[in-house]
């Protein structure tokens, strides 16, 4: 064979690229069962709606109900809180970003865009820090609420304000809403 | 005598049957050659010891851990009990377990010293870049390892470690929630990821054994380094690997295995956090999350980014930074010993790493997160600033002409002193 013949590109040369690329898709659809797999499964998703009863739920009250794995803060908030996260201007706010699933996603900080719409005492969050995902303190009477009086991460001291939305610390984002509505006057749906 | 004289000799097949073995698969003879006459420095000190006592770590681990396995029950429901039934129950269970638990710490003292030897003789440098690479794969595939293990207790640091370190990969912009899903299986963590990291931490040992291989082979072609890290030169400088240092590292060994002893019979769980011992419970954060010790320092240079990406990127930095030592370090003498200020540096570094372990395991805020802070950037100033500069500005002192010389001087100045 001459120099030339190998310089020129030949029927040769097309078998060999199809044939690869053939094997490239058969390799590459042979692995997706393998690699998805491990995605989240019929039964993991088929809890992704719970409905909790608040009736009994107090002013100053919290409770946590378990949603998807995760834990779901609900706090009936006191009078004094929602002031306090109103008072703050969106300056401050390290995120200002709303983060509810029940709103456009653009939505800016406001206590009022992070509360349930029309019962601004009722805020449903996950009680899953921004940050690596622990539990923040402040559920509970005596535990540590943050600098800002409402929840504290102990993990790695990130700082929550009566809204939920971060104030100091590591975490990049307010703690998230997941979609949640009143059913009727006493029970809420998640999810 | 005549049994010590054939140390050091390649192999010869003894026998008809050796001959015939030998010429359909010679692995008689690539043990032989790699083990009995592998020509090694005359020179070599004790912390050359711990490759062995690191291939005994290995092998406990998969032994004991092939065994607990057959006890154990990765159920998110069961698994807690079932660690306790092995505990109580079976067998000599409590022995087994806690020879897998503490071994877990004793195989990173020893990487550690073995790291640290590295650094000090400079055993990364060429030609041995690709030993010191795999030597690090190996490292992270331990890490790795070392995590999902201490996951399957199912205890509360169990649960909150694996939520913490698979939350690291929500920091990745875009598709970051996609996969920590796709890790758990799941929207948080819980059976299904109790599943797969009992699946990969059963894997991952069978891995590392692989690398440890080519680790191996790597040292048998370009042969060790030594505490004066000059080449050998002929062979006068080697003796053969037995009996010399299989001896050697067997007592060293011995030595490694009392302490060893002593952790697993008198204080097995001095090393681990009591609050393994309380169910996961994914509703309650135990108030101090910690790793285990040997993560401490990286978990220090995580928290002390004020970043949640960033902190990410800096943990893995560092120790994807020593992939890059061997085009780091600017210096052509390879031990700390000819290196007046890389010996000075090489100490403060070690003091560093020790002090972001003690950090790590502090709460970080006030003088703990400044200081962390601090060692956090000596940390990385050590590899990009200080390794580059001292290959420019340091004076080595006089390298010796070769191993051989080195060794009789030493004894020569003995003598010396003891006529004296």
């Amino acid at each position: 064979m001459s120099d030339k013949e190998t310089k020129e590109t030949n029927r040769r040369d097309f078998i060999f690229l199809a044939t690869g690329a053939v094997a490239a898709v058969g390799v590459a659809s042979a692995a997706w069962p393998l690699i998805h797999q491990m995605n989240p499964d019929s039964t993991a998703l088929a809890l992704s709606t719970i409905e909790v009863d608040v009736s009994g739920m107090e002013v100053g009250q919290s409770i946590t109900v378990k949603w998807r794995g995760k834990p779901v803060f609900i706090r009936r908030r006191t009078r004094d809180e929602i002031n306090l996260a109103r008072s703050v201007s969106l300056d401050d706010l390290p995120d200002g970003l709303a983060r509810n699933n029940n709103a456009a996603n653009t939505a800016i900080a406001t206590d009022e865009n992070r509360s349930i719409e029309g019962k601004e005492e009722w805020l449903v969050m996950l009680g899953v820090c921004t940050h690596l995902g622990c539990v923040p303190k402040g559920q509970s009477i005596g535990d540590a609420r943050g600098d800002y009086g409402g929840w504290y991460c102990p993990c790695h001291g990130s700082h929550y304000d009566t809204a939920g939305r971060i104030r100091k610390g590591p975490a990049p984002t307010n703690l998230d809403i997941p979609p949640a509505i009143f059913l009727n006057d006493s029970v809420i749906k998640i999810g | 005598m005549s049994k010590i004289s054939t140390y050091g000799k390649k192999y010869e097949p003894k026998s008809g049957v050796s001959r015939w073995f030998d010429e359909r698969l010679p692995l008689p003879r690539l043990m032989h050659n790699s083990v009995n006459a592998f020509p090694t420095p005359r020179n070599l000190n004790y912390w050359y010891t711990f490759g062995g006592v690191l291939t005994f770590c290995l092998i406990t681990q998969i032994i004991t851990g092939v065994v607990l396995s057959m006890h154990y029950t990765a159920n998110s429901e069961l698994a807690f009990g079932s660690v306790e039934h092995i505990m109580r129950n079976v067998n000599y269970g409590w022995l087994i377990r806690y020879i897998h638990a503490v071994g877990a710490s004793m195989f990173f003292l020893a990487v550690y010293v073995h790291i640290f030897r590295g650094l000090y003789y400079g055993s990364y440098k060429a030609p041995r870049e690709l030993l010191w690479i795999l030597g690090v794969v190996i490292y992270l595939l331990m890490t790795a390892t070392a995590f999902m293990g201490y996951v399957l207790p199912w205890g509360q640091m169990s649960f909150w470690g694996a939520t913490v370190i698979t939350n690291l990969f929500s920091a990745i912009p875009v598709v970051g929630g996609t996969i920590t899903e796709w890790l758990w299986g799941g929207f948080a963590v819980d059976n299904s990821t109790l599943n797969r990291f009992f699946s990969l931490h059963y894997l991952l040992p069978f891995m590392i054994f692989g690398v440890v291989i080519l680790h191996i082979w790597s040292l048998h072609v370009t042969g060790n380094n030594n505490p004066i890290g000059i080449s050998v030169k002929d062979e006068q400088d080697t003796i053969p690997f037995s009996p010399y240092y299989t001896v050697k590292d067997a007592f060293a060994l011995v030595c490694f295995l009392i302490l060893f002893a002593w952790f697993v019979f008198y204080n097995p769980n001095i090393l681990g956090h009591s609050d393994n011992y309380i169910e996961a419970n994914p509703l309650s954060t135990p108030a101090h999350i910690v790793p285990e010790w040997y993560l401490l320092p990286f978990y220090a240079i995580l928290r002390a980014i004020p970043s949640k990406i960033g902190g990410v990127i800096f943990m893995f930095s560092a120790i994807a930074i020593l992939f890059l030592l061997p085009w780091l370090d600017t210096s052509k003498i390879r031990s700390a010993t000819f290196r007046p200020l890389y010996r000075q540096f090489f100490w403060i570094f070690l003091a560093n790493c020790l002090v972001l372990g003690y950090l790590g395991s502090q709460n970080p805020e006030g003088g703990y997160l400044i200081a962390s802070r601090i060692c956090t950037a000596y940390y990385f100033i050590h590899f990009l600033v200080v390794f580059p500069l001292l290959g420019i500005i340091e004076t080595p002192k006089p390298l010796p002409e070769s191993i051989t010389k080195s060794v009789l001087e030493k004894i020569k100045t003995k003598e010396i002193e003891e006529n004296k």
